[in-house]
């Protein structure tokens, strides 16, 4: 049979990970960590066709306003009560191929900074017209979009005065399980930041930089809607350098 | 020839200018079930009230019916109450439900994709699935049937790929190329599910002395 033979050429692989980029396992700062970081170095292990290959959500199990927080949840004729921004940009690897057909997720708290899910008790109302979730596939470009109301800050337990900057949270597929991330946007400006412990266990400031989304004045529609923009890198594969194709490979 | 060289140049600094650092990953946060479980989070009839990846097989699905049933603890035993477990594996016959499966189609009627949230009173999941077939290595030689587990919750900074064996596969996983990698055979059990007469019992530990083998793939 043929699966013996089977091989996979270099072309196929993921770039490895560069875990000083990632924040690492065991964050001081942030104590949520103390007691779930592994202590062992993650075993390396060549790509398998299962990292290669992921799973598939087609376009019929997406409704028409999944992206749309403003009306998602709302009821008919309703829309959520804050700032009505949308955010858009591009999912590429990093080789700069567009990762076209992929899922995406995503979920925030409302504009006071308050969540839909039972372990939230902070005092910041609830808006019976927001859920604070949706979900979109990227386009052949590898473009997304998404509406919504600005997330509000809010306080968390962490030991001192935290309160994390407005961020929406991003569930990302791409085409490989090996691919498989989850990351948080944040806004341009916002100076909860630079104080933030879960944003400081990334430590290169450049990394830090590409979770954060800009102001996007030419996307914003008048009288209607403002516009930010955040693009989105998963891992690439490997090739050589001089024979990488900027399509299909 | 210069010509080419000018091209091959161009096209470096294409590249050059196109390439990028994955974007660095932040934890799910405590509230990861709105996003990724919002029925199990409470907005019901969200997405037609049915969470992506909450069932795996029906009746059309061919290969063995298993039960997975598991846990996620910490490094000092607390159960793990507010994270995903994503699992993803191959076929009956050992195939992806992906078009870059290259080595045949597989079984049109199991994605091979399931999710689910720990339980929040004791971390508990479940999975009800089918055996997989076999996969080969990078190098070719076959791995003993497994499945790829990833978690993400709170306090974990990057979601954490790990991969299920089968208890009763005690012949195939003797050769298991990545069992083989990791040699000590302790740290091998971490990663192998107990047989029990309801199915399969998989435990992982994110920290401690049993902590879960844990892959950089
Ligand atoms: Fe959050």
């Amino acid at each position: 049979m043929g699966v013996t033979k089977y091989n996979l050429h270099c072309q196929s692989r993921y770039i490895r990970r560069d875990r000083d980029w990632h924040p690492p396992p065991l964050a001081p700062r942030y104590l949520s960590t103390t007691y779930r970081s592994p202590r062992h170095r993650p075993v390396t292990l060549d790509s398998t066709v299962a990292d290669i290959t992921g799973p598939v959500f087609g376009h019929d199990k997406i409704g028409p306003n999944d992206h749309d927080l403003l009306i998602n949840y709302a009821k008919p004729g309703k829309s959520a009560v804050g700032e009505r921004i949308m955010v858009h940009g591009r999912l590429r690897d990093e080789n700069g191929r567009a990762i076209s057909g992929v899922l995406i997720e995503f979920w925030q708290a409302n504009a006071g900074g308050r969540y839909r899910h039972i372990a939230d008790t902070y005092k910041a109302p609830l808006d019976e017209n927001f859920g604070g979730c949706g979900r979109t596939i990227t386009d052949e470009d590898g473009a997304y979009m998404l509406r919504t109301v600005k997330p509000g800050p809010y306080p968390w337990p962490n030991g001192g005065n935290d309160w994390r900057p407005s961020h929406i949270h991003f569930s990302l597929f791409g085409e490989g399980f090996a691919q498989r991330l989850i990351t948080q946007m944040y806004f341009e400006g916002d100076p909860l930041i630079e104080l933030c412990p879960i944003v400081a266990t990334i430590r290169d400031k450049k990394a830090i930089d590409q979770l954060i989304s800009r102001y996007d004045p030419q996307s914003t529609v008048p009288m209607d809607i403002r516009a930010y923009r955040f693009d989105i890198t998963l891992r690439g594969r490997c090739s050589t350098p001089f024979e990488n194709r900027l399509e299909g490979n | 020839m210069l010509d080419t060289v000018r091209k091959s140049i161009g096209r470096q600094l294409t590249l050059t200018a196109l390439k990028s650092k994955e974007s660095p990953s932040q934890t799910a946060g405590p509230y990861v079930h709105i996003g990724c479980v919002p029925t199990f989070a409470g907005l019901e009839g969200m997405f037609g009230g049915v969470d992506l990846g909450s069932r795996m097989i029906n009746k059309n699905t061919r290969g063995e019916r298993i039960t997975i049933t598991g846990q996620v603890v910490d490094g000092i035993g607390v159960p793990l109450k507010d994270g995903i477990v994503e699992i993803w594996q191959a076929d009956h016959a050992g195939l992806f439900n992906c078009s870059r499966e290259s080595r045949g189609r597989a079984d049109p009627y199991f994605m091979g994709w399931g999710r689910q949230p720990t339980d929040r009173n004791n971390g508990s999941f479940t999975f009800e699935t089918i055996r997989p077939g076999q996969v080969p290595y990078s190098d070719g030689r076959l791995q003993a049937p497994h499945i790829q587990f990833w978690i993400a919750a709170r306090g974990i900074n990057l979601g954490l790929h790990t991969r299920m064996y089968f208890g009763d596969e005690e012949r195939a996983n003797q050769d298991d190329p990545v069992l083989s990698l990791i040699g000590d055979e302790h740290r091998i059990q971490t990663l192998i599910a107990a047989k029990t007469p309801r199915g399969f019992q998989f435990k992982i530990h994110l920290q401690g002395d049993q902590e879960t083998v844990f892959f950089d793939i």
